[in-house]
């Protein structure tokens, strides 16, 4: 067993809602409502779920470029482990460098003013290497590690594809050799051609450099084919989370199953008895009480209106947060085809 | 599933162009596209962003933006009487205003932006059924909810006086088709209906415009660039690249053995949850190139593995292939050292 990098003990984030001319808070929004995972050193861990559901604010929250509400981030450098909760913008400061964001959207998130070579070598600039000929050096080992040309060093971002867009965005991340790379939806602005080759990126940078990724994404197909384990959310709380195999063939949720259920395939007549869910997503500032999925939930019964599921370790390395979890016995992908 | 009959189609699209003139140079965003769609049947048009799948469905009903002029073709449209097909780029555009919505309804991706702030749902359904089908005020409401309660919007008595901003993306775009389906077109068409949607929505949209084609007999032009929602929703699928229909056939022929590259090597790269954990996909070389720069010959022959020769790289291949499942490739067709 691999040791664990980053351990999210009782995470919540609420935002408050303001009304009226006096902006007086009415209610909060539970964006992130009590989540606790852990990411292994060198994996993958996906973080999957609809609209809303909170998974932007789950890593806004790790990267603290948002402040929880309550909870614990604890981060493990250097054999020493540190709240990252619980620390200030200055102790902060030198641990940024472990942990790097890749964006969604690749043309919004670099500076239009400056050339490839600047915007990959700025954190390494901020860093402190100062000296140009040893920046460019590494600049171009990056260019190189993400598969771009050296020549487009002087090139300014709109004269790249998408794709080229985010291979920028990865090296810039890598610059600093971080341990932990938190990717936002990294491949959903990106066309099908493209996407394929922004995930075989991922998963060699990965392989090379023992990186450990928290990869947030909303599509379960693109998740496949990139995660070791797989955390399922829903309305602010996490509902599932297991080895990725064990989750797509035998989900122990409803609403894994659901959500498998829904993603389509590109295989004609595959599917013949989706679940169709019924309504819409909770809204997380009126979440509903008990299990939050209980309203959509095929298998709801009168316990599920008041008792709220806590998450608990079903089989080994396997958790769920379902009243119902061992009563039911749902279907996963095999079934699907 | 019982295949329908193929009888004659209602709309058939022949060699479709439609060019935007630009300072830097004219992109030819729909650039000879032939397709059929069928009463009851749907068609995919599946494709990569900027092929041309949104200029398409513009240019049939007629609202290609400025400074977009088609250039080309026929739009033929069968009347419900049984009459001749009619050339919807020859009418007025009076005309063309009549076959809008009442004969070709539509569906965009983003409902929020095609609706008005200001008016009730039901104000802004009722305005179409005011204007095709001439009912008053007060039966254009009651019209109003029935479409409602079809498209599964729950309340409609209470909803059809509400705002779209009151409403959830789901219930904007069942509104949207509602709308669409107000003067009972015979043809819809929806562009990225789903795509602004989370999957177990998306599910259930798809789920009701099935539905509705069930019970009345819809020919649907289903525009997205989602493989997974063409092979689960239409019978017959058009693949573009670069403002072409390089392949268009049945969805199970290509789905089970695609014939042009670029068809083959998209169904390859595309993730699926039936995948094995942390696997790498297919890939396709180099990038969608801009259209600007739209490459001679074949304009898919810089990133294609199967290229033939130099023909593939100075001349247009033709469509060939069987009369249903029609390919634009040399090696299907039209080459001079005859591979096919
Ligand atoms: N700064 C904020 N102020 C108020 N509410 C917020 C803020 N940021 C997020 N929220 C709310 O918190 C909830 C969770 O949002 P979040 O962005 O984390 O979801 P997500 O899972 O990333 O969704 P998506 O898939 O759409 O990116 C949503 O209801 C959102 O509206
Ligand atoms: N108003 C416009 N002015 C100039 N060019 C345009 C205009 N609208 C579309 N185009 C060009 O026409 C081509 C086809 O665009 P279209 O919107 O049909 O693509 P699409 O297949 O619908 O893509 P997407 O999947 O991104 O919606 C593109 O190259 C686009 O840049
Ligand atoms: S706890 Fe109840 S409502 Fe929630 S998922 Fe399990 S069975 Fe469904
Ligand atoms: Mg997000
Ligand atoms: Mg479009």
């Amino acid at each position: 067993m691999s040791e664990t990098l980053l351990e999210v003990r009782g995470l919540k984030k609420h935002f408050p809602i303001r009304k009226g001319l006096l902006r007086r808070v009415t209610g909060q929004v539970r964006a992130v409502d009590g989540v606790s995972f852990s990411v292994r050193k060198g994996e993958t861990l996906a973080l999957v779920g609809e609209s809303g559901c909170g998974k932007t604010t789950v890593s806004r929250c790790i990267l603290r470029a948002l402040a929880p509400t309550a909870g614990e981030i604890n981060f493990t450098i250097a054999g020493k482990t540190v709240d990252l909760a619980k620390l200030s913008r200055a102790q902060l400061r030198p641990l940024r460098r472990h942990m790097q964001m890749v964006f969604q959207d690749p043309y919004s998130s670099l500076n239009p003013r400056m050339v490839v070579g600047d915007i990959i070598g700025e954190p390494l600039l901020i860093n402190g290497m100062t000296d140009r000929a040893e920046r460019r050096r590494r600049v171009l080992e990056l260019m190189e590690l993400v598969q771009l040309p050296a020549a487009y060093i002087n090139r300014f971002p709109h004269a790249f594809s998408g794709g080229q867009r985010q291979r920028i965005g990865i090296a810039r991340a890598l610059a600093l050799n971080p341990e932990l790379i938190v990717a936002d939806e990294p491949v959903s602005a990106l066309d099908v051609s493209v996407q394929a080759q922004i995930l075989n990126l991922l998963l060699d940078l990965q392989d090379r450099l023992g990186l450990t990724v928290l990869f947030v994404a909303h599509d379960l197909s693109v998740v496949k084919h990139v995660a070791d384990r797989v955390a399922v959310m829903y309305v602010g709380r996490m509902v599932e989370l297991a080895e990725t195999e064990a989750l797509y063939s035998r989900p122990l949720h409803p609403y894994t199953e659901a959500l498998l259920s829904a993603a389509p395939t590109p295989v004609p007549d595959a599917v013949s008895t989706r679940i169709i869910l019924e309504r819409e997503i909770a809204d997380p500032a009126n979440p509903p009480p008990g299990c939050a999925f209980h309203p959509r939930c095929g298998h709801a019964t009168e316990r599920c209106k008041q008792e709220r599921p806590e998450m608990i370790e079903a089989e080994p390395g396997r958790f769920v947060a379902c009243l119902r979890w061992d009563e039911l016995s749902l279907r996963g992908i095999a079934a699907m085809t | 599933m019982v295949e329908p009959i193929l009888s004659e189609p209602i709309l058939s699209v022949r060699g479709l162009h439609t060019s935007f003139a630009a300072q830097e140079g004219t992109v030819r965003a729909v650039d000879g596209v032939s397709f059929n769609v069928f009463e009851g049947r749907t068609l995919g048009v599946v494709g990569e962003s900027g092929c041309g799948k949104s200029v398409t469905a513009r240019s049939i009903l007629g609202i290609v933006e400025r400074p977009g002029r088609v250039t080309g073709g026929e739009i033929l449209l069968r009347p419900g009487d049984g009459g001749a097909p009619v050339d919807l780029l020859k009418l007025s555009p009076d005309a063309m205003r009549k076959v809008r919505g009442r004969e070709i309804g539509l569906v965009f991706q983003e409902p929020m932006a095609s609706f008005s702030q200001y008016y009730t749902i039901g104000n802004q359904i009722g305005e179409g059924i005011r204007l095709h089908l001439g009912l008053d005020a007060k039966a254009a409401r009651e019209r109003a909810i029935e479409l409602l309660d079809m498209v599964g919007v729950p309340q409609p008595s209470r909803r059809v006086d509400e705002y779209p901003f009151q409403l959830s993306g789901g219930l904007r775009q069942r509104v949207m088709i509602a709308m669409a389906l107000s003067c009972d077109p015979r043809v819809l068409i929806a562009d990225e209906p789903t795509t602004a949607l989370d999957v177990t929505t998306q599910a259930q949209i798809l789920d009701l415009l099935r539905e509705l084609q069930e019970k009345k007999g819809l020919a649907i032009i289903l525009i997205t660039h989602d493989m997974g929602v063409i092979a689960e929703m239409a019978h017959d699928v058009a693949v573009m690249y670069l403002g072409r229909a390089v392949e268009t056939g049945p969805v199970r022929d290509i789905f089970r053995a695609p014939r042009h590259p670029y068809t083959r090597a998209l169904l390859r790269s595309i993730p699926t949850v039936l995948a094995k954990p942390r696997s790498r996909l297919p890939t396709i070389e180099g990038s969608i190139p801009h259209p600007f720069n739209r490459p001679q010959g074949c304009a898919y022959h810089p990133r294609c593995v199967e290229i033939i020769d130099d023909q593939c790289r100075t001349e247009e291949p033709p469509e060939a292939g069987p009369e249903t499942h029609r390919i634009r490739c040399f090696l299907h067709g039209g080459h001079k050292g005859a591979v096919a």
